[in-house]
């Protein structure tokens, strides 16, 4: 009886062309990043060279009269997105923890599906019913946009809390139960802490979520350019900003609002390092 | 036979890439606001003229007028008049587009002067008790920088952007009618065809009397309006050939039309 031979030099071309179209796609992926942010950089390329960054980040923004400071816009996407991944973050994991460890399982079910059909629901619609709904009883203000980018990003911060928390196994959970604890102090004490790695990557997602997020903003927090002062002030994004204006700006005003993109491609960047840092972290703190 | 596939690709693709006729392609460049109107007369002038294509290009008036006169485009787009400096060029208006105040149906505010607007909208007065009407603090409603809604309204109000102070700040038409139907002390300006639109939807908005003249589409359409601007194809000298078919197309009964579901106001010929 003779074994097909085994060399691990010519593997079958079927394993071949599978690993270089793998290989090629994720070049694909990456080169793909690398040109959006050259090709944000050649946009804003003649202002970079030309005007003080200084006068960029400063704090008025009139494209008219040649003023093109970014500065309230930047902390204005940085408030929104905090404030909502602050509100959305406990509700997420409250809710992640009933639909695990509480709800009965027709219960948890419904409410499952329910989250994923609230996830996919275009964020156009949630603009829609804050512009509609909440924006007359507040105002198109910081608040309103805390709100409906907080409702928004829930259910996907609620799933994927969830997944984390079923992704611990069952182990910790019988060796909690056999030492008699309460189902509460298992869900907090035991499988939250054990879950905490990938509980912090749906954060960072969520966060990437509402950091990018555009119509549903632009349709709820007033864009007048401002420091945001009080929740009940309006705020204007990068995004919206750039949505905004893009379609009618030339010259300089034109790679102004690339250097609002460029500034959130930035921002997003150091979300996906962040997010690999505390992922290493987690990971040595457990091993 | 595998060698010749790519060979005739080869030759499909140069064909495709000469450049075409001039007499069966015309080039459009110029004012945003005109591009999505002459880009659906053109797609009705080409589907009446098979072969012919017709390029719209957006970028601004004032690139209208230079592409017209560098000859990088067969027609220019503009929407506003010409100016002193630019008569070497023929306009021709395919219609005109009014810019409405409007405040909430709730507000029993009919009228307004156009010094009443500019007070308002550079917050010399806040409350509209101050114009007569009842007391509330009034919410300002102003368009994004580089709109060309924005530009009309500060030329006819004689104000610099950085003189307006806003609480909203919208950018498309419907934007700003939600936006004043959900507030009951809010004002704002859009496009007059859109508000008069979504009046007739329902939604509770109410065009404003400015100086004396009621905001309707029939105002614009006789030029009493005073907040209103033309839309214009533009052209270095009479136009000839294509371009002064594609305008005359651009002037007929069914070019009217798509002007109005564009909520513009045909030009009366």
């Amino acid at each position: 009886m003779s074994w097909p031979r085994l060399s691990p030099s010519s593997p079958p071309a079927r394993d071949r062309i599978l690993g270089l179209t793998a290989r090629a796609t994720g070049l694909l992926g990456v080169s793909a990043v690398v040109l959006v942010g050259l090709f944000l950089l050649k946009e804003t390329g003649s202002l970079l060279g030309r005007v003080p960054l200084e006068a960029l980040f400063g704090s008025e923004w009139q494209p008219s009269l040649g003023r093109y400071g970014l500065a309230p816009i930047l902390v204005g996407s940085v408030t929104v997105t905090l404030g909502s991944v602050l509100l959305a973050t406990p509700l997420g994991v409250l809710l992640a923890v009933f639909l695990q460890f509480h709800a009965p399982p027709s219960v948890a079910t419904v409410l499952l599906r329910g989250l994923e059909l609230l996830a996919g629901v275009p964020s156009v619609v949630f603009g829609f019913l804050g512009l509609t709904s909440l924006a007359p009883l507040l105002g198109q203000t910081l608040l309103t946009g805390v709100l409906v980018l907080g409702l928004m990003i829930l259910p996907t911060l609620a799933l994927l809390a969830h997944s984390g928390l079923a992704s611990v196994g069952s182990g910790p959970r019988l060796a909690a139960a056999a030492l008699g604890l309460s189902v509460p102090a298992i869900a907090w004490r035991v499988i939250v802490p054990a879950a905490r790695r990938t509980l912090t990557t749906a954060v960072l997602l969520a966060t990437g979520r509402a950091l990018g997020e555009t119509m549903a903003v632009l349709m709820v927090t007033g864009n007048v350019i401002d420091w945001p002062r009080s929740l009940t002030a309006p705020v204007r994004t990068l995004t919206a900003h750039v949505a905004l204006e893009m379609s009618y700006a030339e010259g300089d005003h034109r790679a102004a609002l690339f250097l609002s993109g460029l500034v959130l491609f930035l921002l997003a960047g150091a979300l996906v390092v962040l997010g690999a840092r505390l992922g290493r972290a987690g990971a040595t703190a457990r091993g | 036979m595998t060698r010749l596939l790519p060979c005739l690709l080869l030759v499909a693709l140069s064909l495709g890439c000469s450049r075409p006729d001039p007499d069966l392609r015309l080039i459009l460049t110029g004012s945003s606001t005109v591009a999505p109107l002459a880009t659906e007369i053109a797609h009705h002038f080409e589907s009446e003229n098979p072969g012919i294509r017709v390029d719209v290009q957006s970028g601004g008036s004032s690139r209208g007028v230079a592409d017209t006169r560098r000859g990088l485009a067969d027609i220019g787009m503009i929407s506003r008049d010409l100016l002193p400096e630019e008569t070497d060029l023929i306009a021709h208006v395919i219609a005109r587009d009014g810019i409405g105040v409007i405040v909430h149906a709730d507000n029993p505010i009919q009228r307004l002067s156009s010094t009443q607007l500019r007070a308002i909208y550079t917050r010399a007065v806040t409350d509209w008790a101050e114009l007569g009407g009842a007391p509330g603090r009034i919410t300002v409603v102003n368009k994004a920088a580089g709109r060309a809604t924005l530009a009309v309204f500060l030329e006819h109000l004689q104000l610099r952007p950085d003189e307006v102070s806003a609480d909203v700040v919208i950018g498309e038409n419907e934007h700003g009618i939600k936006t004043v139907a959900g507030d009951p002390g809010a004002i704002g300006y859009v496009s007059i065809g859109a508000a008069e639109h979504d009046r007739g939807l329902g939604i509770p908005v109410r065009l404003v009397e400015l100086d004396g003249v009621t905001a309707s589409r029939t105002a614009v359409a006789t030029g009493r309006y005073p907040m209103s601007r033309p839309l214009c194809l533009v052209t270095h000298g009479p136009p000839a050939g294509l371009a002064r078919r594609f305008i005359d197309h651009a002037r007929s009964e069914s070019a009217h039309e798509l002007a109005a579901t564009q909520s513009f106001v045909p030009a009366s010929s």
